[in-house]
């Protein structure tokens, strides 16, 4: 029987049904239901990598040992150690809090940025974000200015997709193709005076400016990340709040307008949020590729494209990914593996299938 | 429940609506007809807010300036069902239907067990309660369209503005649609579609107006006494002739273009089949199809 008719036949056999006659099947009910599972199941995973990640290491500290740290800190019984104390506290909780916050923050962001701008193909590094941010960075490096960082970070990262917007943008629609290329642009616009820097910089800026380009968790202290950290989640849940509106956006401008969204308005303060924790992310970790692209991708593929559900996934899954990353890149060999050379490698099988098998029917195949 | 006065927009560079004037009573269903190019789209995103008008021109919604409305309550009271199209992440239907609850959302966390109901209504209501868990972009196009009306009715507006909703649908989805939006004005709902085919216009509208070239409003009235041969030469040339088929009025094509000749601009007799009688007499064509149907 022809599929299209389905309805029609449908249709004739019941004329006229009073309103809400038909038994109400609640489905979005039960969807929900599984996909608060999936959420929790995936909350686990993350605190098991999470503790996991935390004994593993050059210096091994069994979970009991970390749990003993753990509760001396809030002020329950002996603590481990010095060298346990300053192992986990110092060095892993620093590095490991560090991930699940970049982690989340590129998820997040590149969650929203697809969205945003109806776009499953960029990410915080395809729009030239984080080239913009990493120059930033790198500008109060050169100039030294105290306190700048991420401020510089925040303002020229948002230039970066500002710029990469206004230039994609063709006679008011926002092409696939226009987008992608104008972000590379921008990106190796940012890359390049960034490059600049490198050539202009004294020794040691130039060792803290190539730092921004391969990426890692290892420079941060514990002080920074102490303020950084909960900046960025409050981010990431303030964006969680406009998820709705998020999924309305998706359908297209004049769409969303019919439904009552006041559009430049939602998709300002999404890309500025989304803008802001990848730009603090990125001054405290430089430039890691392909997190943002990646970890939304899979979400969807899990828990489909609702972002009330999609944007939690999405951080737990990137926060989750970024620890396994590190963990690698700190473990693999006896020094360090920049993180972001880890990711893209990790990355471009996932991409090649992506390539091969969803690109074209995700990117209406232009 | 519609009244648009002396409505001009103009692009950069290019004039779109010259002076629209329009009328839509409560609970009808009226065409917006016209040639493509003429602005009805652009008119949807006037009387949608999406663009603002020149001054002076009015778009009135039951008496209230659309323009004075929030975002919100305009959406509450005006639902758009754009042409099907393929959206870039795959939603299930349901969530594309909940997503025409969102004007009305009270709280800060998405759609309510009530709003479900609501959209779990609409669709049962349109008959596509199978299709519900289904994934929008994998539908076919008259899928989608009937889709999109559920979500419109899940807006539970009282205008609701279609942009050729049966344009790229097969014959029986077209037909499905139509009957679809003629419930919709039969329980109270006025509806402003927007179509090319005057068959349609002569067969399902209560009322058209018709969008002429440079934007103006061409003609406006009832189906019957608008769509005649001159409107329709007057707009795409002599392509055409009313007749009736079992008292239908149709608008024929005219026969000469099947049998591959060059649409000439003159107007010319056609082989008039025995079935056909010409109704409209008001056109020199249609008298001289007339007398042509009647002498064997």
């Amino acid at each position: 029987m022809n599929r299209t008719l389905v309805g029609l036949t449908r249709h004739r056999a019941q004329p006229d049904r009073p309103d809400g006659a038909a038994a109400f099947v609640d489905v979005a009910a039960a969807d929900r239901a599984r996909k608060l599972v999936i959420l929790a199941v995936a909350g686990c995973g993350l605190v098991a990598v999470f503790l996991i990640a935390v004994t593993v290491g050059a210096y091994r500290i069994p979970l009991t040992d970390v749990a003993r740290v753990a509760a001396s800190r809030f002020g329950l019984g002996g603590g481990g150690s010095d060298v346990q104390e300053t192992v986990v506290v110092d060095i892993r909780l620093t590095r490991i809090v560090l991930a699940v916050v970049v982690g989340a923050a590129l998820s997040t962001s590149g969650a929203v940025y697809q969205g945003v701008f109806r776009n499953p193909l960029v990410e915080p590094y395809i729009l030239g974000v984080s080239s913009g941010a990493a120059f930033g960075a790198g500008l109060s490096v050169m100039f030294d200015v105290p306190g700048s960082l991420q401020v510089l970070a925040f303002t020229f990262g948002l230039l970066a997709v500002v710029l990469t917007y206004r230039l994609a943008r063709v006679r008011g629609q926002l092409p696939t193709v226009t987008l992608v290329l104008a972000g590379v642009i921008i990106g190796s616009l940012f890359s390049a005076l960034f490059s600049i820097f490198q050539y202009l910089g004294s020794n040691e800026q130039l060792r803290r400016l190539v730092f921004w380009i391969l990426g890692g968790l290892h420079r941060a202290t514990w002080d920074e990340v102490r303020w950084v950290a909960p900046v960025v989640l409050f981010g990431v849940l303030l964006i969680w709040r406009w998820a709705w509106s998020l999924n309305v956006l998706t359908l297209g401008d004049d769409e969303a307008a019919a439904l009552g969204v006041p559009v430049e308005r939602t998709r300002r303060v999404l890309i500025a949020l989304a803008t802001a924790v990848t730009a603090l992310v990125v001054s405290l970790s430089g430039i890691i590729a392909w997190v943002g692209l990646m970890v939304p991708h899979a979400a969807r593929m899990i828990i489909g494209p609702d972002h009330r559900y999609l944007i939690p996934l999405s951080a737990m899954l990137g926060a989750a990914f970024v620890i396994v990353c590190d963990t690698v890149a700190r473990t693999l060999t006896t020094g360090e593996v920049p993180i972001g050379i880890v990711t893209s490698i990790v990355g471009a099988p996932y991409l090649i299938y992506l390539l091969r098998t969803r690109l074209v029917a995700v990117s209406g195949a232009v | 429940m519609l009244q648009i006065r002396d409505l001009s927009f103009a692009y950069p560079g290019v004039d779109v609506l010259d002076r629209v004037e329009l009328d839509l009573p409560s609970s009808q269903l009226c065409a917006l007809f016209g040639p493509n190019g003429t602005g009805k789209t652009t008119l949807y995103r006037c009387v949608l807010g999406v663009l603002d008008p020149a001054p002076g021109g009015t778009i009135r919604l039951a008496g209230v300036e659309v323009r004075d409305l929030p975002a919100r309550t305009r959406a509450r009271r005006i639902a758009y069902v754009p042409q099907q199209h393929q959206p870039p992440f795959p939603y299930r239907v349901h969530e594309v239907v909940l997503m025409g609850r969102t004007p009305h959302l009270g709280g800060v966390f998405g759609p309510s067990r009530a709003d479900r109901r609501v959209a779990h209504d609409a669709i049962e209501r349109i008959g596509i309660g199978e299709l519900a868990e289904r994934s929008y972009p994998t539908l076919s196009g008259g899928q989608r369209q009937l889709v999109l009306l559920a979500r419109a009715l899940a807006q539970d507006a009282e205008l609701f503005l279609l942009d050729e909703p049966t344009a790229s649908l097969d014959f029986g989805n077209q037909l499905l649609v139509w009957r679809t939006v003629r419930h919709l004005t039969r329980e109270g709902r006025t509806v402003l579609v927007c179509t090319h085919d005057p068959n349609h216009v002569l067969w399902f509208c209560d009322r058209v107006v018709v969008l002429g070239r440079e934007g103006r409003i061409d003609a406006s009235g009832p189906p019957a006494e608008v769509i005649d041969d001159d409107l329709v030469t007057r707009l795409y040339g002599p392509v055409s002739e009313l007749a009736a088929v079992r008292d239908r009025a149709v608008a024929m094509p005219r026969l000469e273009l099947d049998a591959g000749a060059a649409p000439g601009r003159s107007p010319t007799v056609p082989a008039a089949g025995t079935a056909i009688r010409v109704v409209n007499g008001e056109s020199q064509a249609a008298r001289r199809a007339t007398h042509d149907a009647r002498s064997p």
